[in-house]
């Protein structure tokens, strides 16, 4: 009984798998609201054009964790999608498992080596073998600021702490929040992010990329802890659990004077019709300056039959096509992922943003961001957002969160 | 069985043999898919297991690493909360429930549904419903606030010290009209005569209640307790609707806290050693259960 039910299975898919047109990639991933679904069209319809079909696998959820489940399932039944939405360490530890294909047939005839910041790379590469195709670049550590509450205020953007928190007394005294903020653990992490790297830049590396225990234990990091429990306190009383749309929405209204957040909320910004420079500022994290924590959007490249390579490294290759990069860039609020895009089409956010990376990408102060799964593995990330988000949420004082998170992520390395 | 083997004709065999090979396909199906896969998970709560199952034996890591962990902790200190609220609190208003709809009122059939309905929805939108009812920026406060009581506030579910109430609150809300149905079945079980002999000795309907009935109805209150106890266990779904195991950690049960551990934090060790947990958990309730009742079912 078992047995044939094991054998009719095993024929089934082994039919499923013939019966698949050579020319074909199966694409994994979790854009599916608008801006995101209109982006990825634009891919789409480049790769039809060439004659690959698309066939499409959205699992809806954020921060893809439900993509990513859906992908465990794929890969222990030894039927991977050919392409994979992403992100940073998640690739490296598939790498790991052995599944990831090879796309150094594209990337070495094209290039990639030299245009795409080695700080991506050392995602999208494995162990000298390029394993995924960077889309964009997303950096956390932005400030979007209602222009007329910043006119209000003086109409001078923060360029240090001490002036980030005179800005927002004044729009406490306006009688606005003077920070829209959503209480769940990766936003918190996220402004985390910002205060940690507006310490220095050597102090996030060490905390966050080498995960150093007498960084994670040090005085610093007290007063980064410090500067959170400061920040928490010109949020409104009904933040927890809002979502980080609804934090810009906030902000875009003139409920709230700013908001600490990625890129993506730019998106918002400009779906509510709002102009950058004269509706909006966006400036870094005060502090920070010079410096990009990024999180990028990848395709990973499976392990997949001969049958399917050459469609596979026909989408690696539009995935990488300058002009592809700045059409969906545009799209989706992000900076391409290669330095040499022209930024023509991009607005002010854009262009600075845009320059910002090359800054950084040459001075070596572009950092993966610990937020967004850059900056160390899920286990650690998630051992962070744990001490961060207890102690915005008043369970910790900074003393106690120090300790807490030497312990925490000594646990989860 | 006796009489089938001293007549072993082929009908009366493949008679006796039908209900086996009808009932096969499901039971090989819950032996490999419910009892095959606690196994794996019991194996896999001694392996290295990060991001997919791997079979490098680890011993015991993974149990001390979760027992040293303060939101493993958290979780169980939340389950004692929400558990014993929500059982103490579903089985009194069910019983108070169903003993106000047993004095022959008019309309019981329209007011027990009321009642059960909301058994009928899922976790998912009970969750959800209460969420926006309870939110102080949309809900209840709100309204207070626009129907002039401006002093009104009620502001549980972002009160890290509160939230898991809520959670009690909905759940309560949903269990207690099931438990209810429960008890009135248990109640239309007594037997007349019995009251009546009290009656006529002048027993009061309250000593008639609380001495007769309700310790008659101790069968009842082992079945309600451990429906509810084993849906307060598994309680996942509720939490991830209201709260999202918010504000900050205040409302991980371990049922959030395994999902997070094995699917998101690639630390599948860990997730299924506390999964094992809830299973010893839950077998220590069931257990008993069952095996009181089986020997009260050989007995009669």
């Amino acid at each position: 009984m078992l047995r044939r039910l094991l054998l009719t299975s095993v024929f089934a898919s082994g039919l499923a798998l013939t019966a698949q047109a050579a020319d074909q990639v199966e694409v994994l991933h979790w854009w599916t609201s608008g801006g995101e679904a209109a982006a990825l069209d634009v891919l789409k319809k480049d790769l039809e054009s060439k004659g690959v079909t698309w066939q499409d696998m959205p699992v809806a959820g954020g921060g893809g964790e439900q993509a990513m489940t859906a992908l465990r399932a794929r890969v222990t039944a030894g039927n991977p999608p050919t392409a994979v939405q992403a992100l940073g360490f998640d690739i490296t530890d598939w790498a790991k498992q052995g599944v990831v294909g090879d796309l150094g047939a594209v990337a070495d005839k094209e290039g990639w080596d030299k245009v795409i910041p080695a700080a991506l790379q050392g995602f999208a590469k494995y162990d000298g073998k390029w394993i995924a195709a960077p889309v964009n670049v997303h950096s956390t550590n932005w400030v979007w600021i209602n222009k007329k509450a910043l006119d209000a205020a003086g109409g001078k953007a923060p360029e240090s702490w001490d002036e980030l928190v005179a800005l927002l007394d004044k729009f406490k005294a306006a009688g606005i929040t003077p920070v829209a903020h959503g209480g769940q653990p990766w936003q918190d992490a996220t402004i985390f992010d910002g205060v940690v790297l507006s310490l220095g830049n050597d102090f996030y590396k060490k905390a966050f990329i080498d995960l150093d225990p007498e960084t994670l234990g040090s005085a610093k990091m007290k007063e980064a802890f410090d500067r959170m429990a400061k920040l928490r306190s010109y949020v409104d009383a009904n933040f927890s659990g809002r979502d980080w749309n609804l934090a810009s929405a906030m902000v875009i209204e003139g409920k709230a004077g700013l908001q600490f957040m990625g890129d993506w909320a730019k998106g918002e910004f400009l779906k509510a019709g709002q102009k950058p420079g004269a509706d909006f500022v966006c400036i870094r994290f005060p502090g920070t300056q010079g410096s990009v924590t990024f999180n990028s959007d990848m395709f990973m490249m499976f392990k997949v039959g001969e049958d399917k390579q050459k469609a596979q490294l026909e989408m690696a290759s539009a995935i990488e096509n300058p002009t592809f990069q700045s059409s969906f860039n545009v799209v989706k609020g992000s900076v391409p992922a290669r330095t040499d895009v022209p930024d023509t089409a991009f607005d002010d956010c854009g262009k600075k943003g845009m320059k910002d990376l090359a800054e950084a990408a040459g001075a070596g102060t572009l950092m993966g961001s610990m937020a967004h799964g850059y900056g160390a593995p899920a286990a650690v990330k998630n051992a962070v957002y744990d001490v961060v988000t207890r102690h915005f949420n008043g369970e910790l004082d900074s003393d106690a969160a120090v300790k807490e998170l030497v312990a925490a992520v000594a646990a989860a390395k | 069985m006796a009489q089938a083997a001293t007549a072993p004709s082929t009908r009366n065999y493949l008679q006796e043999l039908l209900p086996r090979l009808v009932l096969a396909p499901s039971f090989a199906a819950v032996i490999i898919f419910v009892y095959g896969f606690i196994l794996f998970t019991g194996y896999l709560s001694f392996t290295d297991s990060k991001m997919l199952p791997s079979f490098g034996w680890v011993g015991l890591e993974n149990y001390s690493k979760l027992w040293a962990l303060p939101h493993w902790w958290r979780a169980l200190g939340n389950l004692g909360i929400f558990g014993s609220l929500y059982i103490v609190i579903c089985s009194v208003l069910g019983l108070g429930l169903a003993i106000l709809l047993d004095q022959k009122i008019r309309a019981e059939g329209v007011l027990r549904p009321i009642y059960l309905y909301p058994m009928a929805l899922s976790f998912i939108v009970t969750g959800t419903a209460w969420k926006w009812f309870l939110d102080p920026g949309i809900g209840l406060e709100h309204t207070m606030h626009q129907w002039g009581w401006e002093s009104f506030s009620f502001t549980w579910i972002k009160d890290r010290n509160f939230a898991i109430y809520t959670v009690v609150i909905a759940a309560v809300w949903q269990s207690s009209g099931f438990v209810m149905a429960m008890f009135l079945a248990g109640l239309r079980g007594v037997d007349n005569e019995i009251i009546k002999a009290a009656q006529m000795d002048g027993a009061s309907n309250i000593t008639i209640y609380r001495r007769i009935i309700i310790p008659m109805m101790r069968p009842v209150f082992l079945s309600a307790f451990v429906v509810l106890a084993h849906l307060a266990i598994k309680a996942y779904d509720l939490v991830i609707a209201l709260t999202g195991g918010g504000p900050g950690q205040a409302t991980e049960l371990p049922a959030t806290f395994m999902y997070s551990y094995t699917f998101t934090r690639n630390s599948m060790g860990i997730g299924a050693a506390s999964a094992t947990i809830m299973l010893i958990m839950i077998a220590s309730i069931i257990v008993p259960y069952l095996y009181s009742e089986l020997r009260t079912g050989r007995r009669s």
